[in-house]
C-alpha cells in the first residue's frame, strides 16, 4: 500500500483526468452522438419495414381470404343457378310431357268419336243399303214369285202377321 | 519488488534482449521521431559494479524500470562499440510548479536521462527514482533511514511517456471514431473498419449498458461506457507491443477513471440509492443504523475496487510476461529458453484476452453501479 | 515484506483462486445444464470473479 501511495504521480492524474474528460465530450458530440444515433435511426427504419412487411402479408392473407369467400359464393350461385335450371328443364320436360300427353289423348278420343260417328254413319248407311237390296231383292223375288194378285195378298198377310208377332 | 536506479547497469545481454526488440519495434513503430543520444561522460565506475550485478538482477532491475513512468520517449537504449550509451526515443516537456519561481518548462534532454541535474530559472533538478527532486549544482539527493529522498519535491505535471501515450491514444480514438460517425452520413450501414467497431458498440449497449441500467435511462451513460471501453482497451494492448508504455499499470490512471464512475454514480444516484444507503427498508431499525455504515463504505470501496483491479491485473501481466522472457537469458540453453519461449508466447494471448477482459469488467462494472444508482424500485 | 507477510499474500491467492474456481466450476455446471443461458451466466460468473478478485487484490496490497 505505501509503495503504491509512493509511486502515485499527481501529474499522471491530473494528465489523464484532463485529457479523458475532453475525450469523453469530445467524442459524445463528434462520435458517439451520430454513431448511435445512426444506428438507432437505421434500426428503427428495419424495424418500420419489418413490421409494414408483416402488415402487407396480413393484409394480403385477408386478400386470399376474401376471394377464397367469393370464389365460394360464386360456385354456390352457380350450383344454385344450375339446380334451379336443371329443376325448370325438369319442369318444363314433365310439362310438356303431360301436355302432348293431354292432346294425343284428346286426339285420340275425338279420332275415336270421329271414328264412332263414322262408324254409326256407315252402320246406318249400310242398314240403309242392305234395307234398299233387301227390297230391291224382295221386288225381284216377290215379283217373281207373285206374279198373282193372290199370291201377293197371301204374302202380305203373312208378313204382316210376323210384324205384329214381333 | 525492488526498484533500482535506472540508468546505470548495461552490459552484454541488455543489449543482445535489446536488439533483439530493436527489430520488433521497427516493424511496428515507424512514428515516432527518433532521436539519439550519446552520452559521452558514462563513468568508469558505473562499469565496474555492472560486472558484479548478477543477471537476475539486471532482468529484475528491467522489469522495474519497465514498470515505472519515464520523462522522455525512450524505445530502447545499448552500449555502442566504444561503450558509450545509446539511448533511442524523443524527449519530452517538463512541467514543474515550483513554489519560489512559478512554472518551469524545459526538455527532458536536459536531464540526460537521469544523470545529470537540469537547471531552470536558476534552481536544479533531479530525477531520482524516477521522481522529480530539487536539487543543487551536484545533484545531491539527501536520503533518509529508510532511503527515502527528503529533497523537496516541485508539484510535477511533466508530459511524460504515459501522459503523451495517453495524449496519442485520445487523438487516434477521436480520429477512428468521428470518422466512422461521418460514414454513417452516405450509408446507413458501418463502412472500413467501422464494420469491426461497430458489434463492439452494439454489444456495450444491448449486452453491457441496458441490462445494467435499464431501457429508459441508459442513453445518458453510453458516451462514457463506450468511451472508457475503448481507452482501456486500446491502453491494454498497447501495453503489449514492444513500445514498452504501460499506462493502465499507474495507480493515478486508474483512479482517475474509477474517481470518474464514483462521481457518475454518486451525482446521479437517486432518491431511491439514498435510501438504500442510509436507511435500508425492510430492515429492522437496529439493523438499519449498522447497514448505514457499511453501505457507505460500500460506495468508496466499488471505485475502489475497481481502481486496483485493473492496476493489478495489468501490472501482474506485465511483471509475469516479463519474468519469463527473462528466463530465456538465465536458461541460455536449448531446452529451457524454447520452452520459456512458448510459455511467454502463450501468456502474451492470454495477455490479449485479459486485455479486453479487463476494459469489459470495468465498462461492465461501471454500468452495474450506474443502474443501481438510477434503479426505480416498485415497493410497498 | 516480511516472511508473515509472504504467508499472508499466499493465503489470500489460494482463497481468491479457491473462490474464483469455484465460481468458474459452477458455472460451466451451469451452461451444461441450460446451453440456451450462456450469455447470461457468463456474465455473471465474469462480475463474481472480477468481484473476488478485486477484493483479493486489496487484500494483497494491504499485506
Amino acid at each position: 500500500m505505501d509503495k503504491l501511495i509512493e509511486q502515485f504521480s499527481l501529474g499522471l492524474f491530473f494528465w489523464q483526468s484532463l485529457l479523458f474528460i475532453g475525450l469523453v465530450l469530445l467524442l459524445k458530440k463528434f462520435a458517439w452522438k451520430p454513431i448511435l444515433d445512426a444506428v438507432n435511426e437505421r434500426e428503427e427504419g428495419i424495424q418500420n419495414a419489418l413490421d409494414s412487411a408483416e402488415e402487407a402479408k396480413k393484409e394480403m392473407q385477408s386478400l386470399n381470404a376474401d376471394n377464397e369467400r367469393i370464389l365460394k359464393e360464386a360456385r354456390a350461385e352457380r350450383d344454385s343457378l344450375l339446380k334451379d335450371a336443371r329443376e325448370v328443364k325438369d319442369k318444363l320436360i314433365s310439362d310438356a310431357k303431360e301436355d302432348a300427353q293431354e292432346q294425343a289423348k284428346t286426339i285420340i278420343e275425338n279420332a275415336k268419336a270421329a271414328i264412332e260417328v263414322e262408324k254409326k254413319a256407315a252402320i246406318s248407311e249400310l242398314k240403309t243399303q242392305v234395307a234398299g237390296l233387301s227390297i230391291e231383292i224382295a221386288e225381284k223375288v216377290v215379283k217373281s214369285e207373285l206374279a198373282s194378285k193372290d199370291d201377293q195378298l197371301a204374302l202380305v198377310d203373312k208378313i204382316l202377321g210376323d210384324v205384329t208377332l214381333k | 519488488m525492488q526498484r533500482f536506479l535506472r540508468h546505470d547497469y548495461y552490459y552484454h545481454m541488455r543489449r543482445e534482449f535489446l536488439i533483439q526488440k530493436i527489430t520488433f519495434i521497427l516493424l511496428l513503430v515507424s512514428f515516432v521521431s527518433f532521436a539519439q543520444h550519446h552520452d559521452a561522460d558514462h563513468g568508469a565506475a558505473a562499469v565496474e559494479t555492472s560486472s558484479e550485478t548478477s543477471l537476475k538482477e539486471e532482468i529484475k532491475e528491467f522489469i522495474g524500470h519497465h514498470l515505472l513512468d519515464s520523462y522522455d520517449f525512450s524505445l530502447f537504449s545499448y552500449e555502442d562499440e566504444h561503450g558509450k550509451d545509446v539511448h533511442v526515443g524523443a524527449p519530452l516537456p517538463v512541467i514543474l510548479w515550483d513554489s519560489e519561481t512559478g512554472l518551469n518548462v524545459f526538455s527532458s534532454s536536459n536531464f540526460h536521462h537521469g544523470e545529470t541535474p537540469a537547471e531552470s530559472k536558476g534552481n536544479f533538478y533531479k530525477v531520482y527514482h524516477s521522481k522529480i527532486y530539487k536539487t543543487d549544482a551536484a545533484g545531491t539527493i539527501h536520503l533518509d533511514d529508510h532511503h527515502h529522498a527528503t529533497n523537496e519535491k516541485p508539484l510535477d505535471f511533466s508530459i511524460t511517456k504515459n501522459v503523451a501515450v495517453i495524449f496519442l491514444v485520445s487523438l487516434l480514438m477521436f480520429f477512428i471514431f468521428s470518422r466512422m460517425a461521418k460514414s454513417y452520413k452516405t450509408s446507413a450501414l458501418p463502412t472500413g473498419f467501422g464494420r469491426l467497431l461497430e458489434p463492439i458498440i452494439l454489444y456495450i449497449r444491448d449486452d453491457i449498458a441496458i441490462p445494467n441500467i435499464g431501457k429508459k435511462k441508459y442513453k445518458k451513460y453510453m458516451s462514457y461506457l463506450l468511451t472508457v471501453f475503448f481507452f482501456v482497451w486500446i491502453i491494454n494492448l498497447l501495453g503489449l507491443t514492444p513500445l514498452g508504455v504501460n499506462v493502465t499499470n499507474n495507480i493515478a490512471v486508474t483512479l482517475a477513471l474509477s474517481l470518474m464512475t464514483y462521481f457518475i454514480t454518486t451525482f446521479s444516484g437517486n432518491k431511491d440509492y439514498w435510501k438504500h444507503i442510509f436507511w435500508m427498508p425492510g430492515v429492522p431499525t437496529p439493523m438499519k443504523i449498522i447497514l448505514a455504515p457499511i453501505e457507505l463504505l460500500g460506495t468508496i470501496i466499488k471505485p475502489f475496487s475497481l481502481m486496483i483491479r485493473l492496476y493489478a491485473n495489468i501490472t501482474a501481466g506485465h511483471i509475469v510476461l516479463m519474468s519469463i522472457i527473462g528466463l530465456m537469458f538465465i536458461f541460455k540453453n536449448w531446452i529451457g529458453s524454447p520452452l520459456s519461449f512458448g510459455l511467454a508466447f502463450a501468456l502474451s494471448l492470454l495477455e490479449l484476452l485479459v486485455a479486453a477482459l479487463q476494459a469489459y469488467i470495468f465498462t461492465m462494472l461501471s454500468a452495474l453501479y450506474f443502474g443501481s444508482a438510477v434503479e426505480e424500485h416498485d415497493h410497498h | 515484506m516480511t516472511g508473515l507477510n509472504f504467508v499472508g499474500a499466499g493465503l489470500i491467492v489460494i482463497g481468491a483462486g479457491l473462490g474464483i474456481g469455484r465460481i468458474g466450476g459452477s458455472a460451466m455446471d451451469a451452461i451444461a445444464r441450460q446451453p440456451e443461458a450462456s450469455g447470461k451466466i457468463q456474465t455473471a460468473m465474469l462480475i463474481a470473479a472480477a468481484l473476488i478478485e478485486g477484493i483479493g487484490f486489496a487484500a494483497l496490497f494491504a499485506a
